[in-house]
């Protein structure tokens, strides 16, 4: 009996261990290598059509289902709840709601029906409004068998629930764990060859091999994570010497971009993994790093960034002017500090496909790690980066103007929502200078004032700090 | 993943709600998540801070009062039941629903209850009188710092003089009512939605 049971778990180890030595090899074979060496094997682009196709059966069943129980299948809100209005000015308002025309009088008019406009603009704000949107998920079309959006869904059936469990089981079971030792792998051997780099005497071999270490980085991160790119527009690809600025939804959006060239980051210093990391990076390429206590003097910031750039034959700077990561269905307001260096700036777009995984960091609700584990366990990271041509400040625009006219390009470009809201208001309440501002407008239609401009009544840039 | 309260409507629910505020289905489902979705504590109801978060309401000059319409008798939480309530005076007035009288109470969004709601927004003890002080108290929150207390002062008597017709200083409902009469109350304060 205890031969038996020896005999067989001899067994069930040497199965255990071919099988292991298998699985290994063709993750050697199919995914490091060509990661190392920069080719494609084309199994992405296969896995992404036959999900593409797995989520139209999906809602294809459901949508049968709900006709079954004669009932309207679930349509998220994707445009919204309110059909946009134009914005008319405040005086234009009350003139409309005021019973009679009031000739220009010396004295105020008040009307009691003026509350009327207040109330409805703060009702339709209740019930839709453009900020809060942005700092939540994005809400799928159709369920794509993921358990985040789950309970959206109630049509799903029995099909469908299993073929949920089975997707469970694949992307914790077998994806998940793939992708950790594939990022532990390239981390590993990026922090590795970029140190053993850095003590090479000769600076352009260090260069010229530091670039392709970080680039051998970069894919292994993107083929951790399943991550599909496509890359328009290569010819405006960003230049040495120049600022590149991008639309932020995740601190991937790094390695999304930098998986293509390489790029001199801005941040700050950290402790722990993070800072081995960025001592590694900086040996073989330069970066600009941050003391925590030089952040906030924001002269050193420009100085240090103007140096950088003025030197042509530096890589391009990548910076994100909205400071806060948005859900990639809006651009917020651009901080105008990166636009007063004066270079050219290359605009970038970037626009995630929400049904193979949503990548927005909802940074009040979960940690870094958390969000990169809630990455590695989706489907896959399927985005577009657009490459738009550079831009110069133009003649009489001042650093303001000339962020509002990047950032309505780069909107326009990957089809977000163009907001001049601050991406600070994630956290931050909003200043009561606007409140004030609502304030002015209403007492000049009080006093009669005409020679008001229709004001936007979002927020201005002129009052705003840059990070 | 969040057991949060992503928890679908029960149908028994959304009749209910359907029934005492007119709503459509389609409607009702839009307006829970948008609920679900500013309850960032995650227990069902909304308090005073979560609607602060929204800046275009936090922006204007009468956002408390709008919000403290939303909690009556002095509680600090909103259930759904509650926001829809108090949503349904900006329901649109439809053209077939002005001759039809289903129940004997007057629906939520009728020209009175409008104008209510509007009313109210000035009536800051809840007494049913907008007295010279509430009025003042009001109107310093339409215009901030921009007008003196004097003008602002005149501006409030010479409202009251014209409004009131029992001359008793302040402005009953009945009175507001009568101001407003030509103001076409049932387009301005109706939300329209996309579907």
């Amino acid at each position: 009996m205890l031969q038996f049971a020896l005999s067989a778990y001899n067994l069930l180890c040497r199965c255990l261990g071919v099988a292991f030595a298998v699985w290994f090899t063709l993750l050697f074979v199919i995914i490091i290598v060509p990661a190392v060496l920069g080719v494609s094997l084309g199994i992405h682009g296969f896995y992404i059509r036959t999900l593409c196709r797995l989520f139209e059966w999906t809602t294809s069943q459901m949508e049968l289902r709900a006709k079954q129980k004669n009932q309207q299948l679930f349509k998220p809100h994707t445009k919204g709840i309110l059909p946009k209005s134009e914005l008319l000015s405040v005086q234009e308002n009350m003139q409309e709601l005021r019973s009679s025309a009031h000739s220009r009088r010396s004295e105020p008019q008040f009307d009691l029906a003026d509350v009327i406009y207040f109330s409805q603009k703060g009702v339709e704000s209740i019930v839709d409004d453009e900020v809060t949107k942005c700092f939540s998920a994005q809400e799928v079309e159709s369920w794509n068998l993921l358990t985040r959006s789950i309970c959206r869904f109630p049509h799903r059936g029995l099909r469908l629930t299993l073929l949920w469990g089975l997707g469970v089981l694949i992307r914790y079971g077998i994806l998940l764990p793939l992708r950790v030792i594939l990022a532990v792998t390239g981390i590993f051997l990026f922090v590795v060859l970029s140190t053993s780099v850095g003590f090479l005497p000769n600076a352009k071999l260090r260069s010229f091999l530091g670039e392709k270490v970080h680039l051998m980085g970069y894919r292994f991160c993107v083929k951790s994570l399943t991550a599909f790119i496509t890359y328009h527009n290569s010819e405006n690809r960003p230049k040495n010497g120049s600022i590149c600025v991008a639309n932020h939804t995740t601190p991937l959006d790094v390695i999304i971009l930098a998986n293509d060239r390489c790029y001199s980051l801005v941040g700050q210093v950290h402790r722990g993994l993070l800072g081995m990391i960025q001592k590694a990076m900086v040996k073989s390429s330069p970066h600009i790093w941050f003391e925590r206590a030089e952040v906030k003097d924001r002269h050193l910031v420009a100085k240090r960034l103007c140096d950088h750039a003025a030197d042509k034959t530096k890589q391009p700077i990548l910076i994100f002017p909205e400071g806060t990561c948005v859900n990639n269905t809006s651009v917020m307001m651009f901080k105008k500090g990166s636009f007063e260096i004066g270079c050219t700036i290359f605009p970038v777009a970037i626009k995630y496909d929400v049904r193979f995984g949503d990548a927005y960091w909802n940074s009040s609700k979960f940690g870094l790690v958390r969000h990169l584990l809630r990455i590695m366990s989706s489907w896959a990271l399927v985005c577009s980066v657009w490459y738009l041509p550079p831009m110069k400040r133009e003649e009489g625009e001042d650093a303001a103007q000339f962020a509002k006219r990047v950032k309505a390009a780069i909107a326009a470009e990957a089809g977000l929502a163009d907001l001049t809201w601050d991406g600070g208001l994630k956290r931050t309440k909003v200043k009561d200078a606007f409140r004030e501002e609502q304030q002015r407008l209403y007492s000049s239609v009080l006093l009669g004032e005409h020679q008001i401009q229709t004001e936007e009544i979002c927020c201005k840039d002129e009052t705003q700090e840059e990070d | 993943m969040g057991s949060r309260a992503s928890t679908l409507l029960r149908e028994e629910e959304i009749e209910e709600i359907k029934k005492e505020t007119g709503f459509s289905h389609s409607q009702i489902t839009r307006l829970y998540s948008r609920f679900t979705s500013l309850d960032k504590g995650e227990n069902g109801a909304l308090s005073r801070e979560d609607f602060q978060r929204i800046p275009e309401l936090a922006i204007n000059p009468l956002g408390d009062r709008i919000i403290n319409a939303f909690f009556p008798d002095g509680e600090d939480q909103v259930n759904f039941r509650g926001f829809m309530r108090t949503l349904a005076h900006f329901r649109p007035v439809e053209d077939n629903e002005k001759n039809k009288n289903v129940s004997n109470t007057e629906p939520l969004n009728s020209r009175t209850n409008k104008l209510h709601f509007a009313f109210q927004l000035y009536d800051l003890d809840r007494d049913d009188k907008i007295s010279r002080d509430e009025l003042l108290q009001v109107l310093r929150m339409m215009v901030g710092v921009n007008i003196s207390d004097e003008q602002l002062g005149s501006i409030a008597d010479r409202t009251i003089q014209e409004a009131d017709a029992n001359g008793d200083g302040c402005i009953s409902f009945t009175e507001f009512m009568k101001v407003l009469e030509k103001v076409d109350v049932e387009q301005k304060m109706s939300i329209r939605f996309l579907h």
